[in-house]
């Protein structure tokens, strides 16, 4: 009656793919990351390996109208400048990437021209050495202008560009191929969806080495386990061998936010500032746990908690 | 998908196998004319064994096993909030459902002496949330003998099971568990535990007074397995598995091991709920949201500041809500801010992520409004829509039935974008001016101050 651990063999494995590109490979990056590149379950490292920790993208939205007020106050000025942003991620908050979210291309709020945002964009890049993702703002025809512009102008750069939407990718998709970017594919908490999604961009002539899939990430008390289990889905639907699934996977936790619950002042709830921290980093937690290989986050002090919690689960510090 | 479900890996016995344990006496006793009828319907689970009265004793006990769940069901504490634990049959969620949330508890611990204690109990007792129609609360009080005197231990737990939560007894020495356990047997307490060093006498104790035990400190699983047998063999029914502490990692492993061993390999030593116990620093509240995702039963901590318990809280919630069965908000006419009758109305479904994220873009705006939340079963608004359970009929009816009218004279609903298509109905039906809102709610701001522009 002797006890064997009962462990699991799956014949498929995550994609390793690159993120940035230092001046060897043709950017100015100071690092290239590496996300993917498991071939089992996250941190069930008893019975497979992940070669790659999971990666903290941090947040750099170039409108404070679009950052929450509680996150403004507890992050400080930086918020109101993505330059300035951008540096502290890389410096005091340790990034492993950043995200610049250009919020401000929004047609029907700033307006930004795409010339502006291409200028910004090269600002950042010049001011960090960090890989860098950058999105749009969500309307189709404006993003296709500027991240086409923001495409050639960070050429060489490895950056991943987002999101690529199964009504809209044609035009992210060949502002990626032109200049040697990924693309950031998302999809609406739906297995077959996160699948048809990199079907569409494989067809289109991408390579599966430049697609991470985004499966929409919800946050704690939002939603979060539909996209927990959509995690957990994906990734076995990616072990037990399916290539289409086997992109790396990135959650944006940084939603954990705009949970009103996560930071209203209620004392009975305890201390609002730090509940949104708990509420963040438990987020992205479960989104590893779940399968994630990147979670994009606001609040250092979460990354912090987060990237311990991590630690401790791939065996200590 | 690789994980199989309950029903390939349980195995249930046929009927052939059945009828070889039974007597075969064809005495129509159980009211089935043969046995071998009998055994069928016993395959089935169609009739009790208790029905034959000449059933051999160790028949009996090999086919309880073999038909008993993967995983034993365990209850500690009595009364409305007594704590059920186990039971559990996935690996994941999406094969079916989560059934028992981890039981959280709160230590109390003797060095803190007895007015710590008693505060602890307090707390416990206090940490209760309502969230989306159902109380979050703390679940259980661990009182512990660490340092301080046993008298003042005793006097704690005493106190504890005087009140509603189930309680747990920790300590290690038999002689002073066994009179705390005297002091409140009838409270059904879980003991803490029995370790290598006192496995023989903890459980006795949790024999004689048919009380669940905790079964730990032990350096390898295959140590607990082989205590959790022997404490079988000893006469105890109801255990609870520890597996250990170390990182979070060696926790998942372990934790990950015992369930599947337990629901794939049938492996009867693990078919036990599990648990851990927790300090108080960043790490271990983090290690607790892992044992809410990684099946842990029980998670017991020595402080739960509420920042971060009332998040645990809805982690817990959310991973143990059954998939088949969306969470759902109260039908209502809800007020967002303070709006008064000329504020306006729009309405959505009571599938609580679409009222949440309708409510949040509404606060975004910083204007009061009224939105009526249209019962769909907790469905989406286009899920409910197609299905028939979005109709202009039901809106009509959920105006109705809020008296909208006479709280507000506006004489206008904003309806979501993706419902358009009833705009005519529902005017119609109801008599108000339909106007269609956003497609998204994210454009709600947007409209809204529009509207009051």
């Amino acid at each position: 009656l002797g006890f064997e651990l009962p462990k699991e063999k799956y014949g498929g494995r995550i994609k390793e793919v690159a993120i940035g590109a230092t001046k060897e490979q043709g950017g100015t990056r100071s690092r290239r990351l590496v996300a993917g590149g498991s071939n089992g379950l996250a941190f069930h490292s008893f019975e497979s390996e992940s070669p790659h920790k999971p990666l903290v993208v941090m947040d750099v939205v170039d409108t404070v109208r679009m950052v929450p007020e509680r996150l403004q106050e507890s992050m400080g000025s930086a918020v109101n400048d993505p330059v300035e942003w951008a540096r502290k991620c890389e410096g005091e908050w340790g990034a492993d990437a950043c995200v610049l979210k250009l919020q401000s291309a929004n047609p029907e709020e700033e307006d930004r021209s795409a010339e502006e945002l291409e200028s910004l964009t090269k600002k950042v890049l010049e001011s960090v050495g960090l890989p860098l993702l950058v999105y749009g703002c969500g309307f189709e025809e404006k993003d296709a202008k500027v991240i086409e512009a923001v495409s050639n102008a960070a050429k060489g750069e490895r950056l991943f560009l987002g999101l690529a939407e199964e009504k809209a990718y044609k035009s992210i998709a060949a502002a990626s191929m032109a200049n040697g970017h990924g693309v950031v594919a998302f999809s609406n908490l739906d297995i077959n969806l996160a699948k048809q999604m990199n079907i569409l961009l494989l067809d289109f002539g991408m390579k599966p080495e430049n697609i991470i899939m985004d499966p929409l990430m919800a946050a704690l008390g939002m939603g979060l386990e539909y996209s927990y289990s959509n995690i957990e889905r994906l990734r076995l639907g990616a072990l037990s061998g399916d290539p289409v699934l086997q992109m790396p996977m990135i959650c944006d936790c940084s939603c954990a936010w705009n949970v009103p619950e996560a930071t209203e002042e209620n004392p009975d709830r305890g201390q609002a500032e730090l509940r949104g921290i708990y509420w963040e980093a438990m987020t992205a937690y479960a989104a590893v746990v779940a399968g994630a290989d990147i979670v994009i986050m606001r609040h250092p002090r979460a990354v912090g908690m987060f990237r311990d919690a991590v630690a401790d689960l791939s065996g200590g510090a | 998908m690789p994980s199989p479900t309950f029903q390939e890996v349980r195995d249930v016995p046929t009927a052939m196998e059945i009828y070889k344990l039974l007597p075969k006496k064809n005495c129509g006793e159980c009211k089935l004319p043969t046995c071998l009828a009998f055994a069928m319907q016993l395959a089935n689970q169609k009739v009790s064994l208790e029905a034959c009265p000449y059933v051999s004793p160790e028949a009996k006990s090999a086919l309880e096993e073999s038909g008993a769940p993967p995983i034993r069901l365990v209850t500690f504490g009595a009364g409305d909030k007594a704590a059920q634990v186990g039971d559990e049959t996935q690996l994941f969620r999406h094969d079916k459902t989560f059934y028992h949330p981890t039981v959280l508890g709160l230590i109390a611990d003797d060095a803190e002496g007895i007015d710590a204690m008693k505060a602890k109990i307090d707390a416990a007792h206090a940490a209760e949330f309502e969230r989306v129609g159902q109380m979050l609360r703390v679940d259980s009080v661990a009182i512990r003998h660490s340092t301080g005197s046993a008298d003042d231990f005793v006097e704690a737990v005493k106190i504890a099971a005087a009140r509603e939560l189930p309680v747990v007894i920790m300590c290690e020495d038999a002689a002073v568990a066994a009179k705390a356990a005297e002091a409140c047997a009838d409270r059904k307490p879980l003991l803490y535990r029995a370790t290598p060093a006192n496995l023989d006498q903890m459980a006795e104790l949790a024999k004689g007074k048919s009380l669940p035990l905790v079964i730990g400190g032990t350096s390898s699983l295959e140590e607990l397995s082989q205590m959790a047998d022997k404490a079988k063999k000893a006469g105890v029914t109801d255990m609870v598995l520890e597996p250990g502490d170390g990182s979070a990692g060696m926790v998942l492993e372990n934790l990950t091991a015992i369930r599947r061993a337990a629901v794939k390999s049938r492996f009867r030593p693990f078919g036990y709920p599990t648990a851990m116990v927790l300090g108080a620093s960043t790490s271990d509240h983090m290690k607790a949201a892992l044992g809410v995702m990684k099946y842990s039963s029980i998670v017991l901590m020595e402080e739960l500041p509420r920042e971060m318990l009332y998040p645990l809280l809805a982690l817990r919630q959310n991973v143990f809500t059954d998939p088949q069965v969306p969470i759902q908000v109260k039908p209502g006419l809800y007020a967002v801010g303070e709006p008064t009758e000329k504020s306006p109305v729009m309405f959505t479904t009571n599938f609580s992520l679409t009222y949440f994220t309708v409510r949040a873009d509404i606060e975004k705006s910083k204007l009061p409004a009224w939105l009526l939340v249209v019962d769909t079963e907790g469905q989406s608004v286009m899920t409910a829509f197609a299905a028939g359970k979005l109709t202009p009929e039901s809106v009509a009816k959920a105006i109705e039935d809020e008296k909208l009218k006479e709280k507000n004279t506006r004489e206008e609903i904003i309806i979501p974008g993706m419902v358009s298509r009833m705009s005519g109905k529902l005017n119609e039906l109801s008599g108000l001016k339909v106007s269609v809102g956003p497609r998204e709610s994210s454009g709600l701001p947007k409209m809204m101050k529009s509207l009051s522009g």
